[in-house]
C-alpha cells in the first residue's frame, strides 16, 4: 500500500498529456529527471501572456509593458520566497542551470590563478564537468575529483582530505541524475567554507524534490532549472550571494545590463540586471513563477513524501526481476532508480518499454564519467513524479519481464 | 539475388507477422545470424557514429563485390544491421550507392529512420553506402 496525503487522480487531471497514447498503449511518462510535464495551471499563464499582454518589459512606458515587468518581477520574487533567498537582486533568471553554471564558471575566469584548486564531485552531468574543465584551462588552476563508492554516496573522509587552503571552488550537484542520490550539501558547504572555497551547487535535479532553504544552506551559488519542476524549458534560476555577484565581471554584454554607454565607457547595471543581458525569456519566467504557486499548492513536503513512497515501491518490485541490478542504492535518494538487466543493453530494453507506451531514459545520462565508474555503457533510468501511480509502477516492471524474456 | 529483390523478399518476410512484438522478434533472430565482423576489426576506427549502442562495421572487397561483416552491443540494433547488411553484402558498389533503401518503412521499422533517432540506423545507412563509394573509386 502506498501512503499519501494527496489525490493523485485528481492531480493527475491537470496534467492533459497523460491522456495522450503512444504506439497504443496509454503513456506512461517514467523520464520526469529528463522534464517534467506541464500542468494546465501553467499552459494557462502562458497562452494569457501571449494573448493578454506580451510585450518587452523594463523599459516600455506602455500598458502592456508595465504589466509584463510586473508579472516577470512577481515571478522573481515568487523564486526568492520558494528558495528563502535574502534579497531579490539575488536572483538571476538565466535559461537554465547550464546557463548558470557557465555563467559563474566564466566569470571565475579572472578570480582564480595557477596553481588554485576547482573540487568537482564524481556524480557530476557533462555541463558540470566541462565549464570546470574550460575555466581550469584558462586559468592554470587543478581540477580534483572527490571519490564516491559503489553505493554512489561522496566519500565525505576523501572529500575533507581534499580541502586545502588552495580549494577555491567546490562544485557538487545536490542530487546526481544519473543515480539520484541526494549528497550531504550542508557538511560540503559548511567544510568548503572552513579553507575560504567558494560553493556552488547544481540544483535541477533536487529542486522537484526538496525545497531548498538558501540562507540555512548559506550556500554561495545554487541553479535550477524551470523545467524540471513543471515549468516550461528555457528558463531558470541562478542564485548567487550578493557579495559574489557583485565580484563576477557580467558574462555577455547587451541591452539590460547596462547603466550608461558611450564609445569610451560602459558603465553596468545594479544586480540582478547585470546578469541578464539582453531580452529575456518573459513568458517562461512568468510561467517558471506559477509552476512554483502551483507545486506550493500541492506541497513539496506532500510531494517528496509520495514520491519516497513510489520509490520504495518500485524498487522492491524491480528487485524481484532476475538479473536486474540498481545502480546507486545511496540511503539518501530522490525517485530515480538507474538499472540494467544482466548482459542486455539499456538500448535494447528503452526500445521495447518506448514500444509498450513507457517512457524512460536510456544510455549514460551525460554521465560518462559515472558510467565508466560502474564499468558499463549506460543504463535504463525510470524517473518518478507525484503525478505517477503505483499501478505505472506495475506497468514498468511487467513490461521490463517481457523485454527480459524476449531479449534474452 | 538484386538488392531489390532481397528487399522484396525481406518485406515479405515481415509481413507475416500481425504486430510489433513478432516483427521485434524477428528481428532479433536476425541479429543473431549477423555475420560477426573479426576482433581485429573491432576497432574505434570501425565504430559508427550517432548510434546509443555500438555498432562496428567492416568492408571487404571480393570479385568486384562488397562484403560486410558487423556486430553491435545491443541485440535489437544487431537486427537492423543484419538487415542492411542482407540486402547490401555480395553486391556492387555501383548498385549499393544507387540502392534506395524504403523497404525500411515497409517492414514497420519507420520510426528508427528519423535522423534524430538514437540508434542511427541513417548513420548506418550512410556507412555503408560510404564504403561503397570508397570502393568504387578504388575500382576505377
Amino acid at each position: 500500500m502506498i501512503q499519501t496525503a494527496l489525490d493523485i487522480q485528481t492531480i493527475r487531471k491537470d496534467f492533459p498529456i497523460l491522456n495522450r497514447k503512444v504506439n497504443g498503449n496509454p503513456l506512461v511518462y517514467l523520464d520526469n529527471a529528463a522534464t517534467s510535464q506541464t500542468p494546465q495551471q501553467v499552459i494557462d499563464v502562458i497562452v494569457d501572456y501571449y494573448s493578454s499582454y506580451n510585450a518587452n518589459i523594463h523599459r516600455g512606458v506602455h500598458a502592456l509593458s508595465q504589466e509584463a515587468t510586473d508579472a516577470y518581477e512577481n515571478a522573481r520574487h515568487k523564486i526568492q520566497t520558494h528558495f528563502n533567498i535574502a534579497k531579490p537582486q539575488e536572483v538571476i533568471l538565466s535559461s537554465g542551470t547550464t546557463h548558470s553554471i557557465n555563467l559563474v564558471a566564466n566569470g571565475f575566469s579572472s578570480l582564480l590563478k595557477k596553481g588554485d584548486e576547482v573540487l568537482v564531485s564524481a556524480m557530476e552531468h557533462h555541463s558540470n564537468i566541462v565549464p570546470w574543465q574550460m575555466l581550469c584551462e584558462r586559468t592554470g588552476a587543478v581540477l580534483k575529483v572527490i571519490p564516491m563508492s559503489l553505493e554512489g554516496e561522496l566519500l565525505m573522509d576523501e572529500y575533507r582530505a581534499l580541502l586545502s587552503p588552495r580549494t577555491k571552488l567546490v562544485f557538487c550537484n545536490h542530487v546526481s541524475n544519473a543515480l539520484g542520490t541526494i549528497n550531504p550539501i550542508q557538511e560540503i558547504i559548511d567544510e568548503a567554507h572552513k579553507v575560504g572555497a567558494v560553493v556552488v551547487i547544481d540544483g535541477a535535479q533536487a529542486a522537484p524534490h526538496i525545497k531548498a532553504d538558501m540562507q540555512q544552506l548559506d550556500v554561495d551559488f545554487y541553479t535550477v532549472s524551470a523545467h524540471k519542476l513543471c515549468g516550461p524549458t528555457g528558463v531558470g534560476m541562478l542564485y548567487g550571494k550578493e557579495e559574489w555577484l557583485t565580484k563576477l565581471p557580467p558574462y555577455q554584454g547587451g541591452g539590460e545590463m547596462i547603466a550608461e554607454v558611450t564609445f569610451e565607457k560602459t558603465t553596468y547595471a545594479d544586480l540582478p540586471h547585470k546578469f541578464e543581458a539582453g531580452t529575456p525569456n518573459i513568458c517562461g519566467g512568468i510561467a517558471f513563477g506559477a509552476a512554483l504557486d502551483y507545486l506550493n499548492a500541492i506541497g513539496m513536503e506532500n510531494i517528496a513524501q509520495y514520491e519516497h513512497e513510489l520509490l520504495t515501491y518500485a524498487t522492491q518490485q524491480l528487485l524481484n526481476i532476475e538479473g536486474l541490478k540498481i545502480y546507486g542504492t545511496a540511503k539518501e535518494k530522490t525517485s530515480v532508480i538507474s538499472f540494467n538487466i544482466e548482459e542486455i543493453h539499456p538500448y535494447d530494453i528503452g526500445t521495447i518499454l518506448d514500444k509498450l507506451g513507457i517512457a524512460v531514459r536510456t544510455g549514460h545520462h551525460c554521465a560518462q564519467p559515472v558510467m565508466d565508474f560502474f564499468g558499463i555503457p549506460g543504463t535504463v533510468r525510470a524517473s518518478f513524479s507525484f503525478y505517477n501511480t503505483k499501478e505505472e509502477v506495475d506497468l514498468l516492471v511487467k513490461a521490463v519481464e517481457r523485454a527480459r524474456s524476449m531479449l534474452l | 539475388m538484386t538488392i531489390n529483390e532481397i528487399q522484396e523478399e525481406i518485406v515479405e518476410e515481415f509481413s507475416m507477422f500481425d504486430d510489433w512484438m513478432q516483427r521485434y522478434e524477428y528481428m532479433i533472430e536476425l541479429g543473431k545470424s549477423l555475420p560477426l565482423i573479426e576482433t581485429q576489426y573491432k576497432t574505434d576506427d570501425n565504430i559508427i557514429k550517432g548510434c546509443q549502442s555500438k555498432v562496428w562495421v567492416h568492408a571487404e572487397l571480393e570479385n568486384d563485390k562488397l562484403v560486410f561483416t558487423a556486430d553491435s552491443d545491443a541485440i535489437i540494433t544487431k537486427g537492423i544491421i543484419a538487415i542492411l547488411i542482407r540486402t547490401f553484402s555480395h553486391q556492387s558498389p555501383k548498385d549499393i550507392i544507387e540502392a534506395d533503401t524504403g523497404f525500411i518503412d515497409e517492414i514497420g521499422l519507420k520510426e528508427h529512420l528519423s535522423p534524430t533517432r538514437a540508434n542511427g540506423l541513417v548513420s548506418m545507412i550512410k556507412q555503408l553506402k560510404l564504403y561503397a563509394i570508397a570502393y568504387q573509386t578504388q575500382l576505377n
